[in-house]
């Protein structure tokens, strides 16, 4: 039979187990609340038009040369190692067609999501939790100004506006990155490749390009923004902060990709 | 005080705990329009906390916060906003916006809350950065400062917006002992020209006597003693003698 110290062990670890919990409800709270007051505050007075366009500048053009890169090479790497495997099978004259759906539909959106929540998503962490550890949030608030919409909103409406834009541009890059391997390597013709890719692309590809970056760009924004508030413990803590704020929006950007691929699919 | 004049803030058996440390309990205090209060207190007693409060920042758990007539702890955030634009609020980090120059770490609230020209605004911020002596410093960077100037940029800050109550957090604490003396005249100077209400909280005694009309001594979440400064000095209670007076 157990003795009472058993059950004490176990009583403590139930206790644990459900102020983990409490706190994790806490944070979905915080994190739900932080989302609605970021639409919310977007139609209310002052607009902070000036500080949406400094965010658009910093989050979307100062990302760009990382966006090209890094859709350019995927693109690149897509052609060569498909183009070589398709050419076993005789269907090399589709590397087109196999880099442009993977593009627009998955990587296009996830890769691109990727680099700005590293790039932009830990920036805006670092920057709000240092605000908050060094008391310029709460000097901000004392000033009769509202954190959250001065700080959040205008983060959250410029990366729901760019993030879509660089997955356009990156995609473009990948599918022109897959047309010089097949030019110069793989002996595809440019007109032919155009061909097969203009005919791979459906609508709901694009559609399905276009909600996932949104979709991310939300996501990205909230939970940045989100570790940055809620920063504690000096600059250790705002260390902390950023590597979650990195950490959470990749999960979250490759879980929501899953379900939304799957309710596009079930739809279409 | 003059029997006149009126409270412009009060505190209501207030009461504040973070977890298992239960920081105010059961503040009463009350401070005329007009005069300068310096809350005095050890490290971690509650003084900050008692700010925060006034400044809507954290909500007490229990108790009453009046302001200028208004009750502050039941106040929807959104009315709260204009209500913290009474104050003008000194920190002790100073917690100027790294991200911008003096100028508009000064101009803030003017942007934020005021439709005036920008001509208005860098004449405001001129006239306040003069008052603080530090006149020229427009451009700078807060890195660019030293901590006594970013003290004074952070009062032309708090000012500009002309508060009707300013609030300093440990006003002169890690400064030398000559730029302390100088955000002492500061804050006297400030009474005195602006004629606002002012509390100043620090554990430095030296600098609280120096600027206050009325001294409260805070211990253990509660106020123990309030009166003028002789009052203070030759209290009876032994928390208060021994703050005073130091240990034996």
């Amino acid at each position: 039979m157990p003795d009472s110290e058993y059950y004490l062990k176990n009583w403590d670890i139930l206790k644990k187990q459900l102020e983990d919990f409490k706190k994790f409800l806490i944070h979905l709270h915080g994190f739900s609340e932080l989302f609605g007051h970021s639409i919310v505050y977007l139609f209310t007075r002052p607009f902070y038009l000036r500080d949406i366009l400094v965010q658009m500048h910093s989050i979307g053009v100062r990302s760009l040369v990382i966006v090209l890169l890094t859709a350019g090479f995927t693109g690149l790497v897509m052609a060569l190692q498909s183009g070589y495997e398709m050419a076993v099978y005789g269907a090399k004259m589709y590397v087109g067609t196999l880099v442009s759906v993977s593009l627009v539909r998955e990587l296009g959106p996830v890769l691109t999501s990727l680099v700005v929540a590293g790039r932009v998503g830990a920036g805006i962490t670092a920057e709000i939790g240092s605000m908050n550890v060094t008391e310029q949030i709460d000097a901000m608030r004392a000033l009769g100004t509202n954190p959250v919409k001065k700080l959040a909103s205008t983060r959250f409406i410029a990366i729901t506006i760019m993030l879509p834009i660089l997955t356009i541009i990156g995609d473009a890059t990948g599918i022109f990155g897959g047309l010089v391997i097949s030019v110069s390597s793989l002996g595809i013709s440019a007109p032919f490749y155009w061909m097969t890719v203009l005919r791979a692309l459906t609508l709901n590809d694009f559609l399905a390009g276009l909600i996932k970056p949104f979709v991310f760009a939300m996501t990205i924004s909230t939970v940045s923004c989100y570790m940055g508030f809620t920063a504690k413990g000096g600059t250790k803590g705002v260390g902390e902060a950023t590597t979650r704020s990195v950490v959470v929006s990749s999960i979250l950007i490759f879980f929501l990709d899953f379900l939304i691929t799957k309710f596009i699919l079930s739809v279409s | 005080m003059n029997k006149d004049q009126r409270y412009i803030i009060g505190f209501q058996d207030v009461h504040k705990s973070f977890e298992e440390n239960h920081v105010l309990q059961g503040l009463n205090l009350s401070i005329f329009e007009g005069e300068t209060l310096v809350i005095l207190g050890r490290s971690g007693c509650g003084k900050s906390v008692t700010l925060k409060i006034l400044l809507g920042l954290i909500y007490p758990d229990v108790g009453q916060v009046f302001v200028d007539g208004e009750e502050i702890t039941q106040v929807p955030e959104k009315r709260m906003f204009s209500i913290r634009q009474k104050f003008g609020m000194l920190f002790q980090g100073s917690a100027l916006f790294d991200s911008m120059k003096v100028k508009d770490n000064v101009a803030f609230a003017l942007h934020e809350h005021t439709k005036k020209s920008e001509k208005e605004i860098i004449d405001i911020v001129k006239r306040n950065l003069e008052f603080v002596d530090l006149a020229g410093t427009e451009e700078l960077m807060p890195s660019e400062l030293s901590g006594g100037m970013r003290k004074r940029v952070a009062l032309a800050r708090a000012m500009a917006y002309q508060p009707k109550i300013m609030l300093y957090d440990e006003p002169t604490t890690g400064l030398d002992p000559i730029t302390a003396t100088t955000i002492n005249a500061l804050i006297r100077k400030t009474q005195r020209e602006l004629g606002v209400t002012s509390i100043v909280v620090t554990h430095e005694l030296e600098s609280g006597f120096s600027v206050a009309n009325r001294v409260a001594v805070i211990s253990e979440g509660k106020i123990i003693e309030i009166g003028s400064i002789d009052e203070i000095k030759n209290s009876q209670n032994e928390f208060v003698k021994t703050f005073i007076a130091g240990p034996k």
